[in-house]
């Protein structure tokens, strides 16, 4: 039997027609996930054609992208500000009953961000093709799954017919010898391979992480570096199921039970890579070399140790553009540079283990003052255990503001937006110019850097704080 | 297979140049556009926060303001065209603007394949090919499908890759979920087969 990748295991236990030099394969997608950005154009393909959804029991909807994170306009019967997301949320909500889709609606205690909850309610499993009309689905490769943003039409695609037309993409192995150190996190991490392999360094592959670095992290961790995978512009990223894993899944509501579940765990049990394997390209990374990071650009490569400086690239226009934008100069100091807006939150960092860091920060203290503080749990489910563990009350009492679920401040469609020309430390995934509110500039870190810098209004190293 | 757009066999127009890389999908349409249900309408939002400023008013410097822009049907920019965001939006906007090519060395994968999907081309070409473009903006040159290959002014052709089965769905056009659809009876199966 031949050597094969994780990806190559997993690709092939979905071919339903082989590719040719003709034609794509036809592969089968075990799991959509569906939210109400980038699906109203679908459905209505669907309806112009006289379809129908093909698996409902496959597909998972919720609202995330453009929904109110302010309590009264979710629960309190204010009506939504925006009112083409209310618009938006109602078009979903009539496709749900159209099509006969359960949707986990706007005041489900399910609901969540989509790459949040699906690890959540146990439907995102090791093995399984996963995609949504988003490109952070590649999350859901932290679980061993193969996992990967669409587009709207390729959302009409699987609703139809749970297949995609694919051809198979290359594979990057990115091997992480030794460990992370005391106070540097799986975001530092990931934004540290990013840096180094640039934001298209991973164009047509499906990245593989592993290496003892990676089999060291938590579940959540292993997500926010399978998250950011598409900042590499990688299709996925995936990490080999263990232990870990199978803890995590234990018990959820949509994994398997019983002897069910004995037979699911010796079957991700082989969903690894063979020894032999050949990857078409290999990244060696050295943990311990790692260091708290953060973005001064306008794109996730262009990142640096805060402790550092903004780099120079003499002649390159690109590079003196993205500096100009965010204000700014070759050489500066990024640490203690004033920040008036911090943001935690997102699919990439939202979840219990990012809030327990950054309240782990903020315990006993206050934010500086003219510091916005938004922290954004990644769901519901979240937001009650952080109420529960009193980390909500850590921030509230620091003076932050404590929201409903949602996407929120990412990428500010539903109107929690960064003034223009302010500073907003965040624990998103993106620092594109406008990602956050026209002309606002977004440095990318870690929830502990997060919440260093909203006590001492200056980008800080949390170490200091963590010590 | 069914219809679907009209059929993409050459494209004949100036070119507008845009040197940057890695032109992100949320600057080709900012996030807040994104609340519309439907897919019309969105050229107006398209490089919204690099076209206007916070008044509203076109910017003289942005390169779609300028006269020599308007009619152009392709867009030369830089590396890595198309990262980010999913969002099939941004083809969306740049056909509805006009646009119905877009070359460069290296173009995100997503948007490449939303692209493909509308009927706006993705030609991904050599460094050699892409510098005459960037050096030589507005000048007039034809990407023929059928031979899958530029025409340049001074009469070179270089050839550029397109995905056979994407050439076949753009050069008819058909999409592939007619395909997928006569595929039902395999799907079928393999539903049968995997449960």
């Amino acid at each position: 039997m031949t050597a094969k990748t994780l990806f190559e295991k997993v690709w092939e236990r979905h071919v339903v027609v082989p590719e040719t030099p003709d034609t794509p394969a036809v592969i089968y997608i075990d799991l959509h996930l569906t939210h109400e950005v980038t699906s109203p154009q679908a459905f209505d393909v669907l309806r112009s054609r006289g379809l129908r959804v093909r698996r409902p029991d496959r597909t998972l909807v919720t609202m995330d992208h453009s929904t109110p994170t302010d309590t009264a306009q979710v629960f309190g019967g204010v009506p939504i500000a925006l009112e083409s997301a209310a618009k938006q949320i109602r078009q979903l909500e009539h496709n749900c009953t159209e099509f006969g889709l359960d949707l986990i609606g706007l005041q489900d205690d399910r609901r969540g961000i989509v790459h949040i909850i699906g690890p959540e309610l146990g439907a995102t499993q090791p093995g399984r093709t996963i995609v949504c009309g988003d490109s952070h689905t590649s999350t859901h490769g932290a679980f061993g799954a193969l996992a990967f943003g669409i587009g709207t039409t390729e959302v009409g695609y699987v609703l139809a017919t749970q297949c995609l037309l694919q051809r198979r993409p290359r594979t990057l192995a990115i091997e992480i010898s030794n460990r992370l150190a005391s106070g540097v996190s799986a975001k530092d991490l990931v934004l540290s391979i990013i840096g180094r392999i640039g934001v298209n360094g991973g164009t047509g592959h499906v990245i593989e992480y592993r290496g003892p670095a990676i089999e060291a992290l938590s579940m959540d961790e292993r997500m926010t570096v399978c998250n950011m995978s598409i900042e590499a512009g990688a299709r996925a990223g995936m990490v080999a199921p263990d232990a870990t894993t199978f803890a995590y899944l234990k018990g959820r509501p949509r994994a398997p039970r019983g002897e069910a579940w004995e037979r699911a765990v010796t079957d991700w049990t082989g969903l690894h890579t063979d020894s032999a394997a050949v990857f078409d390209r290999v990244v060696s990374l050295d943990a311990a070399d790692v260091e708290p990071m953060i973005s001064y650009g306008t794109n996730p490569g262009m990142v640096a140790p805060i402790s550092g400086n903004v780099p120079d690239r003499p002649g390159d226009p690109v590079f003196a553009r993205a500096l100009e934008y965010m204000g700014l100069a070759p050489g500066a100091v990024l640490r203690d540079r004033p920040v008036q807006v911090v943001f935690v939150g997102s699919c990439t960092n939202a979840r219990l283990s990012d809030l327990e860091l950054a309240a782990k920060v903020l315990a006993g203290r206050r934010i500086a003052p003219g510091v916005r503080m938004l922290v954004v749990p990644g769901s519901q489910q979240i937001k009650r255990e952080a109420e529960a563990r009193g980390f909500a009350k850590v921030f509230t009492d620091a003076g932050a503001e404590w929201r409903e679920s949602g996407c929120s401040m990412c990428l500010g469609m539903n109107g929690d937006l960064v003034p223009a020309g302010q500073y907003c430390v965040s624990t998103s995934n993106r620092n594109f110019e406008g990602r956050q509110g026209s002309g606002a500039r977004t440095l990318l870190a870690s929830p502990a850097t997060a919440a260093a810098t909203a006590v001492r209004g200056r980008v800080t190293d949390p170490r200091e704080f963590l010590q | 297979m069914s219809a679907r757009t009209n059929p993409v066999t050459a494209i004949r127009s100036r070119t507008v140049v845009m040197p940057s890389g890695n032109i992100d999908t949320d600057q080709i349409i900012p996030a807040r556009f994104l609340t519309t249900t439907t897919r019309d309408g969105l050229g107006a939002a398209l490089f919204a926060d690099w076209r206007y400023d916070a008044a509203g008013l076109p910017r003289p410097d942005f390169v779609l303001n300028r006269a020599e822009a308007r009619g152009c049907q392709i867009l030369v920019a830089g590396p890595n065209i198309g990262c980010g965001s999913s969002r099939e939006h941004a083809p969306w906007a740049l056909l509805d603007y006009g646009f119905r090519a877009v070359v460069s060395t290296e173009i995100a994968d997503i948007f490449r394949s939303n692209s493909l999907k509308n009927g706006l081309l993705p030609v991904v070409v050599d460094e050699a090919t892409h510098g005459w473009l960037l050096a030589n903006p507005g000048a007039e040159i034809t990407i023929d499908l059928e031979t899958t290959t530029l025409r340049l002014p001074d009469g070179r052709t270089p050839r550029f890759p397109v995905e056979a089965f994407a050439r076949y769905c753009l050069m008819n056009g058909v999409d592939e979920l007619g395909y997928l659809l006569a595929h039902g009876e395999a799907i079928t199966a393999f539903e049968r087969s995997s449960s």
